[in-house]
């Protein structure tokens, strides 16, 4: 309870400072918290949530998806093969490498769509790296005891990927995905700011260029406190699925 | 009681008794200047239902030339023979025991699924292969420890459930590295006579190596000594003590303290003539062309 009321603290006075500041300041650039808050309960509860959030969210929802079943589809016989790596690793690292809004006017004109394909696809395309990455670490990483002795009870293909392989490297694709989950708000964004007709990015845009500066800030809190919860809410998946691996590094470290 | 099996260096014993031969395998690392000569030459058999254990001094390819019975390692030269079949990779009738226990548990699994998992592939109902997982934990004592993860057991606990996991797949032959090297004293010796009522209650055969002698005599019906690396076959001595065997009486007899010294002697020499080895190793490595 205290930690929770302790985690809560510091925002309300942050929040508290800003809405002090803001009323003595008086500028325009900065709106009152206040009226921010009225701007947000109007657009976002709910009036037009369904128009901009629900898009945004099925965006990062399905290029989130694709990037993890695509990282592991990838990443796992690449963590398993040292051929593999050796001729797909300066591919990855140079895509990984490239900065996402390079990519931006291309992704257009390849996928023939500025609707929710080209968004989705840009989304997972940067999403897929860390997870990637991460998976082929954490496959790499398995213990040589577990793999012999998987072999020596002729426990093999997909029998030995789903029970053995994959379990040991989740503790790393999840910490792959909390990064990837990140970066997926980023892209919705900056996807959403390019040929768009919905989503929370486009309306940011829209305001800020008709100087609707309520409305934008109103936008910024509401991906801020998007990003936040979906972090949440991967924190608590990851929980119950990792249970084992707490009480496991709880065990070793005594 | 076990059948007594005469024993002997792969001498005698008919044909049909033999399990497993391992003939004149060689193990070398690398090639060229860098290669490593980890084993040179062993051979031996295990008869149907024997305890074997080998022994040598410590850093002596015991793991490798385990490593290659099981099928996991290729020998450079030489056969793996298990019932006249050539081994090349892991066969079903061998089961691995390694002594890191907690390494080669899964920790997301419970006991029940660590067991199961390499009965999953083979060819058996649902309900006979929870029975084997049953009756194997059961054997080793763990029967109310199913649902547990393996990490919160202890180490003793945890090897149980390795040997269990073994035991479940019904091998001909329990391949054994080192077992009981992680766990304390007490446990230890728990952990020996638990591998003694299980080969009888499985009719399984066992080889079995460690660095521990009196652990070899007390266990085995044959003590195999290895030279210092690169490996070869010291000696075979037949170790003749009454089942079943108890920690305090059998270690009490005459026998198994002049087995005991005999197989300590050996051992001893080795480390002696090896020691003199290296340090003429060393001395003409010294001298030799650097770059």
């Amino acid at each position: 309870m205290a930690a929770i009321a302790a985690e809560i603290a510091v925002p309300l006075l942050i929040l508290a400072a800003w809405q002090a500041w803001t009323v003595h300041a008086n500028d325009p650039l900065f709106p009152r918290l206040s009226t921010i808050l009225v701007q947000f309960k109007e657009m976002w509860l709910f009036s037009q949530f369904h128009l901009h959030v629900v898009p945004s969210l099925i965006r990062i929802g399905a290029g989130f998806t694709l990037a993890v079943i695509i990282g592991l589809i990838i990443g796992i016989p690449l963590g398993l093969s040292r051929w593999g790596r050796l001729l797909a690793m300066p591919h990855i690292e140079w895509w990984r490498a490239m900065p996402p809004p390079a990519l931006l006017p291309i992704s257009i004109l390849l996928l023939h769509s500025i609707g929710d394909r080209q968004k989705i696809s840009f989304i997972a395309f940067f999403c897929l790296f860390p997870i990637l990455l991460n998976t082929i670490d954490g496959v790499r990483g398995i213990d040589p005891t577990l793999i012999e002795t998987t072999r020596s009870y002729g426990v093999g293909g997909f029998e030995r990927i789903r029970r053995v392989v994959l379990p040991a490297a989740l503790p790393q694709i999840f910490a792959g995905m909390r990064t990837s989950l990140s970066l997926a708000v980023i892209m919705m964004v900056l996807t959403e700011y390019f040929s768009s007709t919905s989503g929370v990015g486009y309306v940011l845009l829209i305001s800020k260029n008709t100087f609707q500066l309520a409305p934008m800030w109103a936008a910024i809190v509401l991906i801020g406190v998007l990003g936040y919860l979906l972090n949440v809410l991967l924190i608590l998946v990851e929980r119950r699925v990792l249970a084992w691996h707490r009480g496991w590094r709880a065990a070793a470290a005594q | 009681m076990a059948p007594r099996l005469a024993g002997g260096g792969g001498a005698v014993s008919t044909v049909g008794r033999r399990l497993l031969e391992i003939r004149h395998v060689s193990k070398t690392y690398g090639s060229g200047d860098s290669a490593t000569h980890a084993i040179a030459d062993v051979s031996f058999a295990v008869d149907d239902r024997e305890f074997v254990c080998v022994v040598g001094p410590s850093g002596c390819g015991k793991t490798t030339l385990l490593k290659c019975v099981g099928g996991l390692l290729a020998p450079t030269n030489g056969d793996i023979l298990l019932r006249g079949t050539r081994v090349t990779s892991p066969p079903e009738e061998m089961a691995l025991v390694f002594q890191e226990y907690g390494r080669s548990l899964m920790p997301w699994s419970t006991v029940r699924n660590n067991v199961l998992l390499p009965l999953r592939h083979k060819k058996l109902t649902r309900q006979k292969r929870n029975a084997l997982v049953e009756e194997a934990l059961e054997a080793v004592g763990l029967t109310p420890f199913i649902d547990r993860y393996p990490w919160q057991l202890s180490g003793g606990m945890q090897q149980r459930v390795a040997i269990a996991r073994a035991l479940a797949y019904q091998p001909a032959i329990l391949l054994m590295d080192e077992p009981f090297a992680s766990v304390d004293a007490q446990t230890r010796g728990d952990l020996e006579d638990l591998i003694l009522r299980v080969r009888e209650e499985f009719a399984i055969t066992i080889l079995f190596v460690t660095h521990d002698i009196d652990e070899s005599v007390y266990l085995s019906d044959r003590v195999i000594v290895l030279t210092h690396g690169p490996t070869e076959v010291k000696a075979s001595i037949d170790v003749d003590l009454p089942f079943p065997r108890d920690q305090i009486a059998t270690k009490e007899l005459p026998d198994f303290a002049h087995l005991r010294g005999h197989v300590y002697r050996l051992i001893n020499r080795e480390q002696v003539e090896s020691g003199e080895e290296l340090a003429a190793t060393l001395k003409t490595a010294t001298k030799g062309d650097r770059p």
